[in-house]
This record gives structure tokens, sequence and C-alpha cells, in this order.
């Protein structure tokens, strides 16, 4: 060991040996408490023996002098070894870097001093320390974390976009999970089944439902809808299995339902029948939400998930994904819509002529005839779902965890932005990674639209041919 | 026969029918609640009295204020907070009472379960009062005070109360006329002085003599402006002792005597003296509150004019940009462009535009418009405020050009569409008369397809107005002292800050430190915004059914 130093803040030191190697220890904790020192990262070797380790003074880089006449520049935490050039034909003797990393000074072993200027800006993020485990300082091990200011100047910022590009995924798989059923399932029926009038109603009120802001989703998801599913979560759970059942009760009733009714109604109103049932059903959910909970949960279902282990955040994935469904049901359900309208009516009548019933002219023509629009519609809806701001802003704790638990959190790409934009320091790394997230966004629904848009003009094509 | 029944596929169309419904009836029920909520906010409620037993049953005590919601939860959730209740019992009623007081009690939000509270009474000397600070009061009213004379007490109280609020509530406004307009423009002609002086220490090309004589032209300037600034403030301070003339004595539920000045208070109601007429006047006089006065407490009370003032001008100027360039941008593409794949390309990009994430926009907005466009204009022209940014800082201005790259797309697509349905025999007719393409183009078919356009702006506008995120980045603030629009040049101030209905909505919902206290307001600037938007896209879509209609008749 020929040289040793504290990196800013005291926490590691860097160590400096006569091979030219150089690792970076800290004290470190394990499960009983005892702590040890460890040795959490190896740097590039350089050609001869450390003679010197000088810190950088506001970053947990620092810069190293050899004996075989050469400098180096290291940098801690995303283990990048930036520079390492022969400058003198001997023993670098002492090293020293300006406060503001802007210039070298390094002396040889007879005394003459020399200076060299120095660019060197965002070291501290790395392909590698962006998007992989990475051993921060005070930590017991390799770990994704985002978390980008504290109040210390000797805090180590941690740049992992993984736990928010999970965040992302995460909100919009369980806002697609809540939207594709409903919309696609809602899609065809308007298009297919429904009758005329009632479709012109149900259109308009879908293109409404298109132009609520979100910032309104978002509140009423965050202050109204979180709370409501934390006191009524046993009613959220049987609202799933009852709403099905009651429909198709509903729908054997009807049937068997004398016929001077069921004449009085034409065709294509089920949905408008199933109104007050839907309503009903619910209420009958919420209402009995407590005594499901006294019964099933020893009085409280949210106590009980706790009990067996699962965190339950109050503004979780459930809610997240219900109201930013809620945001997406209209883009998927009128593209998806007009696929389903748009199919050639020759083919349907010829399939119905030739016997088939609706439902298998549906499932075996339309469906199939319809299924890159609907493709495209769900690639559209997914593109908004993780690009969307407000409601994931409103209705999660925007904490960044890396998990898949729907009673947790989570912190997306894009409320991450909103949050931190306005107080990141203008050119600095920070600054600079949001870009980098809005600009991974942008790509992202690029990507999903392009394909989406060519899907689509492909399918024109093949409905005007037809 | 199930089987059979299954096999027909019947149920299945319910199900997927079902689906509908449940989306349609989530639209309405979302709305419905945002309106009866946002509606109830300014219905004054009764104030209720109760007596309240505590856990061991040993302490009454009283309590005074409006119900703000009942609940019934399961026992268990309410023991863990904390709360004994009996073993037996399973379920608990509780209600959430306003009992405002926060300067004497801490909180102005507290539960209770249904059992402890009994004896509800309607008292009809209870008084609340919207108070300037400290939210809420309730309590009984006892006397009014002039110069800490008892000039009435009992019932006559109640008279004199109305109509010495009226005359601090004149004395507050002539306040602050003082200090908003008066004071605010003697600020802001000294801060010109010192940008003056700024801008003659940069000018190089200035002579030393005649600098020095500028200076002490400024120095004149400013120690004039200083003396009207002394004298505005001897009256405002004569001013603000008069409105400090009238108080009253109120008794509060648990005993104590409060003398509060008309000066703290903004509206008071005697709500169980009320009948419906008096409180359907009320309920007009708080809706207009609401909608034309500045927020106080910290956004919690008051109204949000400038929130509606500032989403009102962000969305006309985004409009004056993106109308020329929307439509300007359709008309080539569908009018002159060749239809190649090079069309077809910016037609999917066009497309793609509208799928990009509004807070990329923002970004955008932020990184393009606001540091670079703004800093540079900062750098060129208003070279004596650096570093204090002009406009290279989030504005009005960005916020909407921001907005017009996010709506243009809208814009774009609607009008095609527009240009599209017009029938060929338009076009061809005017052709086959002799006019030139420029000609059919501007005297026919731009004109035919105006309202496609005007379509297509109103949605822009409904887009633009709802949208929040991109905006955190370039332009709103939480409270702006000054409205865009006043009275001093150059009359439109492009560069200010702004509040909007959205950002209020997200701020006061999420950001406020009492969320309690502001949750109806928030359900209330919810309703404007919604009404807005609503507003503008049922235009959007009855311009939209009209105008297909039309050319159909037209074609046939």
């Amino acid at each position: 060991m020929t040289a040793v130093s504290y990196l800013l803040g005291t926490v590691s030191v860097i160590v400096g040996r006569s091979d030219g190697s150089l690792s970076q220890y800290m004290l470190v904790r394990d499960e009983d408490n005892i702590g040890r020192i460890e040795r959490i990262r190896e740097f590039e070797s350089h050609p001869g023996a450390i003679t010197h380790i000088f810190p950088e003074f506001s970053r947990k880089g620092f810069k190293v002098g050899d004996a075989a006449g050469h400098v180096g520049l290291h940098f801690g935490t995303s283990t990048r070894t930036l520079l390492i050039e022969e400058v003198l034909d001997q023993a670098v003797e002492r090293v020293a870097i300006s406060p503001r990393n802007d210039g070298v000074l390094y002396a040889s072993r007879d005394g003459q001093t020399y200076y060299r200027s120095l660019w060197n800006e965002h070291p501290e993020s790395s392909i590698s320390s962006l998007w992989r485990k990475v051993w921060y300082e005070g930590r017991n091990g390799p770990d994704y974390v985002w978390q980008s200011s504290s109040a210390t100047d000797e805090f180590e910022p941690k740049f992992s976009l993984m736990p928010l590009t999970l965040g992302t995924l995460k909100a919009a798989f369980y806002a697609m999970l809540f939207a594709m059923p409903l919309a696609i399932c809602g899609a065809v029926y308007t298009a297919y089944f429904m009758h005329p009038t009632i479709r012109g109603w149900v259109k308009p009120t879908i293109e409404v439902m298109e132009a609520l802001p979100t910032v309104i989703l978002g509140f009423l998801a965050g202050l109204w809808f979180a709370p409501f599913v934390e006191n009524h979560l046993p009613a959220v759970f049987s609202v799933l299995v009852v709403l099905p059942v009651v429909m198709l009760a509903t729908a054997f009733a009807w049937r068997k339902a004398p016929a001077v009714i069921r004449h009085r109604i034409p065709e294509g109103w089920e949905s408008v029948i199933l109104i007050p049932v839907i309503i009903a059903s619910t209420w009958a959910c919420v209402a009995l939400s407590p005594g499901i909970e006294v019964a099933f949960f020893d009085g409280s279902m949210r106590q009980w998930f706790t009990d067996i282990g699962v965190t339950y955040d109050q503004r979780n994935a459930l809610v997240v994904g219900i109201a930013m469904g809620f945001a997406v049901i209209p883009t998927i359900f009128s593209i998806a819509e007009d696929a389903v309208f748009n199919v050639p009516k020759h083919l349907t009548q010829g399939s119905l002529a030739l016997g088939a019933t609706p439902w298998q002219t549906m499932l075996g023509v339309v469906l199939l005839t319809a299924s890159p629009g609907i493709f495209s519609a769900l690639m559209i809806g997914f593109g908004r779902a993780v690009g969307e701001t407000m409601i994931v802003l409103m209705a999660t704790g925007n904490s960044p965890v890396m998990n898949f638990n729907i009673f947790e959190g989570m912190r997306t790409l894009s409320a991450n932005i909103a949050v931190e934009m306005p107080e990141a320091a203008v050119g600095g790394t920070h600054y600079r990674l949001l870009f980098l997230a809005a600009l991974v966004l942008f790509g992202f629904t690029f990507v999903l639209n392009t394909i989406a848009e060519i899907v689509r003009q492909r399918l024109r094509t093949r409905y005007s041919s037809l | 026969m199930i089987r059979k029944w299954f096999k027909s596929g019947d149920p299945w169309i319910w199900l997927i029918g079902g689906a509908v419904t449940i989306s349609v009836i989530m639209v309405i029920g979302l709305l419905l609640m945002i309106g009866v909520r946002g509606l109830g906010h300014f219905w004054q409620p009764p104030i209720v009295e109760a007596t309240f037993t505590s856990d061991s049953a040993d302490e009454q005590r009283n309590v005074l204020g409006t119900i703000r919601s009942l609940e019934t939860v399961s026992a268990q959730s309410v023991r863990e907070s904390g709360v004994s209740v009996p073993p037996a019992q399973n379920f608990v009623d509780r209600y959430l009472f306003k009992l405002g007081n926060r300067d004497l009690t801490g909180q102005d939000f507290e539960w209770f379960i249904a059992d402890r509270l009994s004896d509800f009474r309607y008292p009809l000397d209870a008084i609340q009062l919207q108070r300037r600070e400290w939210g809420d009061f309730f309590g009984y009213l006892e006397a009014i005070l002039e110069d800490g004379e008892v000039v009435a007490e009992g019932e006559a109280a109640f008279d004199v109360l109305a109509e010495r609020l009226a005359r601090t509530s004149e004395i507050m406004r002539q306040i602050n006329h003082i200090e908003r307009y008066e004071i605010g423009d003697i600020n802001k002609k000294i801060e010109a002085q010192r940008l003056e002086r700024r801008r003659v220490e940069l000018a190089n090309n200035l002579a030393p003599e005649e600098k020095s004589r500028r200076f002490a032209e400024i120095e004149s300037n400013v120690a004039q402006l200083n003396a009207e600034y002394d004298v505005l403030f001897t009256e405002l301070r004569a001013v603000r002792d008069r409105s400090l003339r009238d108080a009253l004595v109120a008794r509060t539920p648990d005993g104590r005597t409060v003398t509060i000045p008309f000066a703290n208070v903004v509206r008071a109601t005697r709500a169980n003296a009320m009948d419906t007429g008096e409180k359907l006047v009320e309920y007009g006089a708080r809706f207009w509150e609401f909608l034309s006065e500045y927020p106080r407490e910290a956004n919690t009370e008051g109204g949000i004019l400038p929130a509606i003032f500032g989403t009102v001008m962000m969305v006309m100027i985004m409009s004056i940009v993106v109308t020329p360039f929307g439509v300007l941008a359709a008309i080539y593409l569908r009018e002159y462009a060749s239809q190649g794949p090079i069309t077809r390309m910016v037609r999917i990009s066009v497309n793609n535009l509208a799928g990009v994430p509004s807070i990329v926009f923002g970004v955008f907005g932020l990184g393009f418009f606001v540091y670079f466009l703004g800093g540079n204009i900062d750098r060129w022209f208003y070279p004596e405020a650096l570093p204090a940014p002009t406009f290279g800082s989030p504005g009005l201005i960005w916020a909407s050009l921001t907005l017009a790259l996010l709506t243009l797309p809208v814009v774009i697509v609607s009008t095609e569409e527009g240009l599209t349905r017009i029938p060929k025999a338009m076009r061809e007719g005017s052709l086959a008369l002799g006019a030139t393409k420029s000609e059919t183009l501007w005297k026919v078919i731009v004109p035919v397809s105006t309202p496609a356009m005007m379509t297509g702006l109103i949605l822009a506008v409904a887009r633009a107005a709802g949208e929040v995120a991109p905006l955190m980045l370039v332009g709103v603030v939480k409270l702006a002292p000054n409205l865009p629009v006043d009275g001093e040049f150059p009359f439109v101030h492009l560069e200010r800050r702004i509040m909007h209905l959205g950002f209020h909505i997200y701020d006061v919902g999420f950001q406020s430190p009492n969320v309690e206290a502001g949750r109806p307001l928030v359900y209330a600037t919810a309703l404007i915004l919604v009404l807005l938007i609503l507003l503008l896209n049922l235009t959007a879509i009855a311009i939209r059914n009209r105008l297909r209609e039309r050319y159909k008749s037209d074609s046939d």
C-alpha cells in the first residue's frame, strides 16, 4: 500500500498499491450490525506504483499520480477511469485538482510543477451507472437507486434509471390491465351489436371522457379514490367477481323474461338494461364491504394485508391503474371502435348468411379483420399510459421502488421530470439526465405510435381493397 | 340448456355490453360527483352544536361546527387509530366536523364517533366567520365593539354586524387599492429607475459628465418617488387605523371569549337563522366571490380569478400562434403537396406528435424556449436586468408557445379532415369557371372549410386548457402577485408567470399545508375547469356534426 486518501465526505477511502492497482474501501454493516471494511470497487491499474491520491472537492472523483510518470483521473460512483496519461518521464510526486475540476497540478520529484487544464463534466454517469446495480456509499450492497438530491454537499447522487423505468412500465401495465378489457369489449359491442340510437349517445360520451383533463382524474384518484379504496378494499375485489356474474345472470333472466317485455325493447339495448343492474350491484358491494371486512379480515383488510407481509400504501398501483386506465379507455375505444365499425358489411353479412350466429361472426370474421386496428389502438393507448404525468404524480407516493406489488406506489419517468426539473441546476448532470429521461419517453412513444400508424394505414388500404 | 345458451354467444354479448355500460357510468358518475361537490361548496350548511363525551365518560365538551361527512367504517380500523370502541361493536358511524378556530385549538377538522355525540342542537346565535387569517371561526356572537366600547349586544348585535362589516369591507378595499396599485406603481417606478441607472452604467458611448448628469437625474427622481411613497404610506396607515375601529366579541364553544377585529372578517353568516332565500343569496355571493376574487390563505380560501384569467390568456395567445401554422400546414399538405412517401411521412409525424407525452413538450419548452430563446432575448434586449431574468425564466409566452406546439396536430388533422370533406363538385365548379388554383383555394375552399378549422381550434383550446404537466416547467406558479394584463405599458406582460386552473387543483389539493380545508375549493375549481372544457368540446362536436350533414346534402 503506497497511498491512501478519503473521498469527499470521508465515508470511503481509496487505496493505491505498489503494483499500481487502485481500490475503494468502506465500512459495510451486515445483518448483525457488525461493521467490516469491504472492498467495493476496483479501478483500472496504473503502470507504476501509486504515489499520491487527491480527491475532488465537490464530487466523488479523484486524481492519481504514479511512479512511472502517469496521472490518472477516476470516478468513484460510476467506477470509471476517465484518463491515464503519461505526462512525465519520471515519477509524479504530487497531484492536485482545482476546486471547480477544471485544472490539475502535478509535481515531479525534482520539484518542477506543471499545470494542465481539464474538461471533466458529468463523470458520475455511465451506461452501467444508469442501468445496472451500483454499490453506493453507506449501503450494504449494490442496488438500483434513484436519489438525486439531499441536504448536504457531500452527498453521493444516485442516478439509476432502472427504478423509474420499472415504475413507468408498472403504472402502464396496471392501467392497461384495467383499460384493455373494458375498452376493447366496449368498442366491439358499440360498433357491432349496439343499437344505432344508443351508439349516437355513447360516442360523444366517450369523447367527453377523452377530453377530461388528467389533472382532474389525478386529483380525484389521489384525494377521493385512494382513501375510498383503502377503506373499501373488499368492495374493489368483490366488484371484480360480482359484476360479470350479475351481468350473466341478467342475461339469463332476460331470456326467461315474458316475451311481452322482451319484444318491447329491440336488440342492441343490452347495455341500457344493464345500467340499473350494474349501479345496484356496485352499490351493494360497497355497502357490504365493512361486513366482509369484519367477517373475514378481522375488521380491516388493509391490516390483514400488512399482517400477511404485503406492504400497502394508500396511493398505490391499483389506484393509478384504475385512474390512468380511465384516461386510456377512450383512446383505445375510439380507434378500436373505428376499426371494427369499418369492417366491410358484405363480410359480416356473408358470414351470417352462412348460418353463423352474430357472436360467431364477431369472433371469426369481425375481430379477425379488425385485429390490426385493435392492435394499433392498444399501442397508442400504451404510449399514452407510459407518458401520462399528472395522474401518476398525484395518485402515487412517487417513491422509486423496484417491484410490481399492486399495493405499492411507483415513480415514473414523467412524474420524475415534473417533480425534479424545476429544481435541477441548469446544465448539471441531474438536469441532463432528466432530459435523457424525456428523450427515452419520446423515443418509446415515437416507436409505438409509428408502428400503430403504419399498421392502421395498412389496414385502411386493406379495407378499401376488400 | 345452459350450455346451448352459452354456445349461442348471447351471454358474451351481454358481457361485452356491460363493458360499455361500466365506462359510461364511470364518466357520468365522475361528472356528477364533481358537479355535486363543486356546487355544494358554496351552500351554507347549518351550524350544529353537540355534546361530546370522551372515552372515559367523565369529560364532556361542546362541539360546534358544520358536518363535512358521515361514514360507516369497521370498528377495527377505528380501534387501530387509538379510539376505544366497545368490543361487541363491529361497525362505527363517524362524523367529520369542520370546527374552525384553528388559531385557538390548532386543528379545524375532527372526526367524532357518532355514539359519543349526543343532543344535536342548532343554536340561533351561532355564527360562522370567514376570516382573512386562520380560516373559519365558529362561535356565539356576544357584542359589537367600537374603539373598545360596546355598542350593541344580544339580538341587536346581529343587525349592527352586517352594516359595520360592510363599512370595514369598503375600507379594506381601499387598503387593497393603495397597496396593490398606488404603492405597487411607485415600487415599479423605483425599479425602473434602478434599471435605468444600470443601463447608463453599461452604456459605453456616454461621456463621464453625461453619465454623472444622468445619475443625478435618476437620484432626484428616486428621491421624489420616495417622498411620494412616504405620503402614501402615511395615508395607508390612517386608513388602516380606521379599519381597526370595529370588532366583535364572540364566545367559543369551549367557553372562552375572543375579540375579533372586523378587519379580519371577510364574511359573517348566522346560518341557523337564515331561511332558504337568504341562503340562496349567500350562495350567489359566495359563488361570485369565488370567480372574482384573489386567493387567500395559501390558495385554500378566496377566489380563483387569477387562475381563470391566466388560463384564458394563455389559451388565447396559444390560439393566435397555432391557428396560422396549423391551417397553413394542413392546406399545404392537402392542396399543394404531392401525395408521395414524403407527405405520408410528414403525416405520420404529425400523428406521432399528437402521441408524444405532454411532459416531453414541457422539457423541450424549458430547454429551447425558456433557456435558449429567452436567455438570448435577455442578453440582447435586457442586459441591465441581468442576472435577474426577464424572458429567460418560465412565463406566459413560453407556456403559450409550448402548448401551441402540443396542439398543432389537433388543428392540422381537423383542418385536413375538413378539406377532404369538401365536395368535389364545388372545387371543380370553381375551376371550370376559370378561377386559378389559388383563387379557388382562398375564395371557395378556405371559406367553406372554416367551420372545420374552428372545430380544430376549439378542440385545441380544450386540450390546452386542461394540460398541466408541461406548464409546471414552462410558466405556472402557485401564486402570481400580478395578472399578466394591467394598466402599465406594454399592458400585456408576456414574461410574467401565470396561475392556471389545472395547476391550482394540483397545488391546493396536494401541495398545500391544509389539504382538508382546501378540498371543497379544489372540487369547485375542478368544476369550473370541467365546465369550460365540456362547453368547448360540445361546441366542437356540434359544429362538426352540422358540418357533416351540410356536406351530405350538398353532395347529393
